[in-house]
Parts: C-alpha cells; structure tokens; sequence
C-alpha cells in the first residue's frame, strides 16, 4: 500500500499501485481497481481508497501516425506534452489543448477534457477517432461513434470506471508555427465580458478570460480577456524553421512543500492587482509561444506544493447562458465577502456544440475555474454554498477537478449517471463514484 | 546514423535508451523474449525517428542461437557499431537459495549469456577494427549482501568479465563500457516518488548514451553511486558481515 496524491494533494488515501508495463497485459485481479495516468485531476476521480490504481503512464508507445491525416494511434499513458515534442516539429498539434500538457491520453479522453478552443471545436472527445478498452473479464472492445457507440458515449468522460483504455486514434491539427497570435485586453465588468467574448468566439480559435476575484466590490467582474489563432509561418516568428525547435525545455520545479502556504487574502489580493494591472494585460498584438498560452503552469514543475501541505481545492463549474450572468456575480460576490479569492480564476465561453459523452462536463454556457487553498471547513463551507448558486442555475461541476461535491448535487449536474452506472465495470471503481453514489 | 544492437530491448532502461537512438536518426536490431512487446516498441521507434528497426525473438539461455542472431543484425542492418547487452532478472533471492535450478537458470541468464554475447561481438568488432560493446551490469554487484547476493554474485561476473575484455580489445579500438546503475524506478508518477536514491529509466538512458558514445570505461548512473559505492567498498568485511543489509 502506498499513499496516493491527486494535483490537489487533497484527499490523500491509501491504495496499492500496480504499474501496467504493456499494453498486452490483462486486468490485474486486485478489485476494486482505477486506471491512474499522471495525477493530474484534481480531486478523487483518480483516487481509489483501499483499492487498486493500474499505473498506465508505462503504456507510452506510438502505433501509428498518417502524416497525410493527422491521425495518431497511440497507447493512453502518453502524454499531450510528449506527443507536442514529436510532432510539432513535423507541424501538428493536439485538436485540443487542457490548461496542462503533462496529461495522459486516456486521462484526458476519461474525464473529456476541454481546452481554450471549446466554441469552435468541442472538447477532446470531439477528436477521439476510436480506442480500444479491455473489461477485466478480458473482453476487448474497439469504440468508435460507428462501433460500440454506446461504449464510446458511456467511455468518454466515464472517469476511467468502464474498463482499461489501452490505445486510442486522436486526430490532430495541423500548424505552421509553434506560435499563438493574438491580442490581451483588460474588461471592468462581467457585461464586458460577455460582450468581448461574443465579439471574438467568431475570429479566434483561443478565447478565455482571467478573473481579478480578490478584487474589491467597486472593481468586481474585472479581469484580462485573451484570445489568439495558431500563427502562420512567416520570418518574423522565424518560419517553418521554428518548428524544428520549438522545444523549450526550461523550467522550474517548487522543492518542496512550503509548511505554511504563501497564498493568505492579502497576497492573493497583490498578485490580482499586479496580474490585472501589468502591462503585458493590455497589448493590442500579442504573440505567445504554446507553452505560454496553453500551458503556462507547466513551467513551474509541482506548482501545486506552493498550497501548503494541506493541499487545495479546485471549483470549476458551467453555468447555462441564460443564468450565467446573475450566477456569476452572485459567486464572486460570495467569494469575496469570504476574502477567499483565488491567483488562478479562469473564465471561458463554452460552444453550443454538445459533448459525446455520455458524462461528460462541457455543455454550452459558461464555464468559471478557481482554486482555493484547503482551510478546512470554512473552504468547504464556501464551496458548498457556490454549489447552491449553480444548483440553482442548472449548471454542473467538473468532476475531474472535484473532491468535495454531495452526491445530490452530483446527481442533479449528472442526470445521466443511472444509465451510465451499466457500463461500469464491475471490478472498477474509485474513491470519487464511490463518494458520488454509496452516500 | 550509428547500427546498434539492443539485447533484451523490452527492459524499461533498453527502451528509453533506444528511444534516445532513434531520436537521433539511428538504426536499431532489437532482441527480446515477447515478440508482441518487442514489435510494439519496434513500432514507436519508427515513429520516434529511428533509421530502421528490426527485431527478433531471443531467449537468453539459448547460446547455440546467439551467432545466427548476431548475424542477422549486421545483415539487416547493413553492419553493426555499438551494441548494448541489458537483458536480465532480478533473482529472488530466497527462491534462488531454495533451488539450484533456479539459481542455475538465473545465473546463465544474467551472467553467462552476457558473456557468450559479448565475445561474439568481440570477435566481431575486432575484425573491423571498431565498435562499443556496452552491458548492464549494477551496483548490486560490488559488495555481496545478504538480501541479494545471487542476483549480485552473477553482476559481479559480468563486471569482471567487462573488464578483462576491455583491456584485450583495447588495442584493437574496440570501446567496453560497464554501466552501473543503482535504483531504477519503473515509469511512475510523481505523486508515487520513492525517494531521492530511485531515477526514471530514461536519466539512466540518457548517462548510457553518452557513455557509449564516449567509449567511457564504467559509469555509476546516476553520478552520486560512484562515491557511495566507494564508501560501501571501504568499509572492512569484518564490519559489513554484521550489517543488515
């Protein structure tokens, strides 16, 4: 038994690792068990308490990739950075792109991650041609939207519970250039908001938003909207050459796990206002490397130590468009009068394009992501009264960034988990459903 | 482009070091027991940017086959210039204590065939006057410890042996590199580290590399098992019996 750690570092529990070393292994008998890939949701949802994990990032090997296509074949424990570092030199890049890279293919098709690029292209699933998943009764099934459609729907966004993803086709998208152009533009209200984000939905790929939530009630709703489109190749970003290098490799790593986190009111309330008022905030060109725009967190190794030793939570909700306005300043007013703002609030316009996923989180509205240190009960407190405000406004709460929802309010945002609850294999299970469903 | 032989390529430190080849353009002949497992790897070296990659199945306690195996690399390959030996079981050592079939079978596995395999390069560098011949052998095998003194009695073998072979084929410009490498870990996630001592397969990977393109005699990998390993050989025999390690 060893103690395993989600990117919250919250909860912690105690589980047995089983590392799977290819992808032509069977099912270990060790039930209960729980695909585990990088650890990079947040919460429980790869958490499996007394159970077992099957440690998948060995099954890293490439299959196959049609440069003609853009399609790769490859096995659910790659990573989106590992395959970045292939073949964007060869000018593709992920069809979508989470606020991390460091997550692993089947993670990222298990809980159908989103990126910056939602309104135009949907979320991950939209770009999964197929995978293949073994049943612990050794029963192989390769999904597809023609083949096992139902197993494909129920997979996606089925948080690693219906059975062992062991390879997937994802169709990438080409690029000329490793770079992101685009514009940063400081908005003073939610309404601001709202109108920056209908006005560029249309000409840019990449469109999200900063929130200030420590901001004061007179500044409420302020924040820096960004939005970008792959950049052509061209001698000013140093042409098709820059491909061959676009590798940045330097980064830092946090060493350790400060005993006292940095983050109090006051220099979350510091950091809000330079964030807001630096210059870089109101540029009419922009030009990002990926790693700046998609990425920018990946280049602090283990950021997540710098919330203490008691870890911290994260709270990404949608909210429908009709009630996400009122919602929306209801929940900063809330988190304000708390003094509990968060560094990193992000808010993004979904597309109306529906989700493939049977339980998947992305559905057209809006969708707000922030994170706060874990301060025991008080945060807990603060959290449950947000999900009365998006109870109420019939939106949802992302389980992969999850560790605290009640299983009424999971049942309400997940009306479908009945019918899912089928294709749940019935050897898998992990600390989150069983938290969502037993209580 | 360097031709290079990998023995046992299904190993975790085997495959990260053939993707730091194939990264760089080589071609490769892999050897491995799984032909499933190896033709998988075989698959994403190509597309990793290998030259060529070919393979075949091998069972390291069949000698009679490894001259038509060796064979078949340089002519699939074209030639052969480096060849790294890295196949191997972690002998259990209570097990191998209670059988001496095991304990046969083990040693044939990690000592003699790494040796057989090492002449038949040997022979072969020679004649074109060339070639790196690198094996994996380990920390273990410095100091005999209770917990695992036959896994480290057969790399105490294979690091003697290196090292009498480097010398006789030092003259014909033939490089033998022995690689020591101290705790691997399998590829886990960070929140699972085991500790300061444990490095990813693919930082030894890296230190192979580099050694067998320098022709580097012996490398502890990581760096830091140099001097430990200096240490644990200090201390007297009168001392270490009584340790429990």
């Amino acid at each position: 038994m060893a103690e395993g750690m989600s990117w919250g570092r919250w909860p912690r529990h105690e589980q047995r690792i089983v590392p799977l070393k290819s992808r032509f292994e069977p099912v270990p008998d060790l039930p209960p068990v729980l695909p585990y890939g990088n650890g990079r949701s947040y919460g429980d949802v790869c958490l499996n308490a007394g159970g077992t994990l099957l440690a998948t990032r060995a099954l890293d090997r490439l299959i196959a990739f049609d440069p003609a296509s853009g399609v790769l074949e490859c096995e659910a424990g790659v990573l989106l950075s590992e395959i970045i570092a292939l073949l964007l030199p060869r000018g593709w890049f992920p069809a979508v792109s989470p606020g991390t890279a460091f997550v692993t293919v089947g993670g990222a098709i298990a809980n159908d991650v989103h990126g910056k690029n939602h309104h135009r292209v949907g979320s991950f699933g939209h770009h999964v041609l197929g995978f293949e998943l073994l049943r612990s009764d050794g029963t192989v099934r390769q999904c597809s939207a023609d083949n096992h459609p139902d197993w494909f729907r129920a997979t996606l966004g089925g948080l690693g519970l219906t059975g062992l993803i062991r390879k997937a086709s994802l169709r990438l998208r080409p690029v000329a250039s490793p770079w992101i152009e685009g514009d940063s533009q400081r908005f003073q209200s939610l309404a601001d908001f709202f109108a920056l984000t209908a006005a560029s939905d249309r000409d840019y790929e990449y469109t999200v938003a900063w929130l200030d939530c420590a901001a004061g009630a007179r500044h409420r709703g302020r924040g820096v909207f960004m939005r970008g489109n792959h950049a052509p190749a061209r001698a000013s970003n140093g042409g098709a050459a820059t491909l061959a290098t676009s590798r940045r490799s330097s980064s830092l790593r946090v060493p350790m796990t400060p005993p006292i986190s940095p983050f109090c009111s006051a220099s979350v309330r510091l950091f809000n206002s330079f964030y807001f008022h630096r210059r870089a905030a109101q540029q009419p060109h922009m030009s990002w490397h990926y790693q700046d725009f998609h990425f920018p967190l990946d280049r602090i190794l283990e950021w997540n130590r710098l919330y203490g030793p008691r870890g911290f939570f994260q709270y990404q909700c949608a909210l429908p468009d009709a009630a996400a306005k009122p919602a929306l300043s209801e929940m900063l007013e809330l988190i304000g009068r708390a003094r509990a703002g968060s560094c990193l609030s992000v808010l993004k316009k979904f597309g109306a394009m529906p989700s493939l996923g049977l339980m998947s989180f992305a559905r057209p509205g809006v969708t707000l992501a922030l994170d706060f240190p874990n301060d025991g009960a008080r945060t807990l407190q603060l959290l449950e009264s947000l999900d009365a405000i998006t109870r109420e406004a019939g939106g949802a709460v992302y389980p992969a960034k999850d560790a605290r929802m009640s299983a009424s309010s999971f049942r309400r945002y997940f009306p479908a988990w009945e019918q899912f609850q089928r294709y749940i294999d019935p050897k898998f299970s992990s600390s989150f459903w069983r938290r969502v469903t037993e209580t | 482009m360097k031709r290079i032989l990998l023995v046992g390529a299904t190993s975790a430190i085997a495959e990260a070091a053939a993707r730091e080849f194939a990264a760089r353009g080589d071609a490769l002949f892999l050897l491995a027991r799984n032909a499933a497992a190896v033709q998988a790897i075989a698959d994403d070296l190509r597309l990793r940017g290998a030259a060529q990659v070919a393979s075949a199945s091998f069972d390291a306690r069949e000698f009679q086959s490894f001259p038509a195996l060796i064979d078949a690399a340089v002519q699939r390959l074209g030639g052969l210039d480096q060849a790294l030996i890295a196949h191997g079981t972690l002998t259990d050592q209570s097990a191998g204590a209670a059988s001496p079939e095991l304990l046969r079978a083990d040693f044939e596995t990690n000592a003699l065939s790494v040796m057989a395999l090492s002449l038949l390069l040997a022979r072969y560098f020679s004649a074109q006057g060339h070639g790196v011949i690198a094996a994996i052998s380990s920390v273990a095998g410095e100091r005999g410890r209770q917990s695992n003194y036959l896994y480290g009695a057969a790399k105490a073998a294979v690091s003697t042996f290196l090292s009498g072979l480097r010398q006789q084929l030092y003259a014909k410009g033939v490089r033998v590199v022995t690689i020591k490498p101290g705790f691997v870990s399998t590829p886990m996630t960070a929140a699972f580290r085991k500790g300061l001592l444990w490095a990813s397969p693919a930082r030894v990977a890296r230190d192979i590399v580099r050694a067998m393109d320098r022709g580097t005699p012996v490398i502890y990998t990581p760096w830091f098992w140099r001097p430990v390993m200096a240490l644990v050989r200090f201390v007297p025999e009168s001392v270490f019996r009584r340790a429990r390690l």
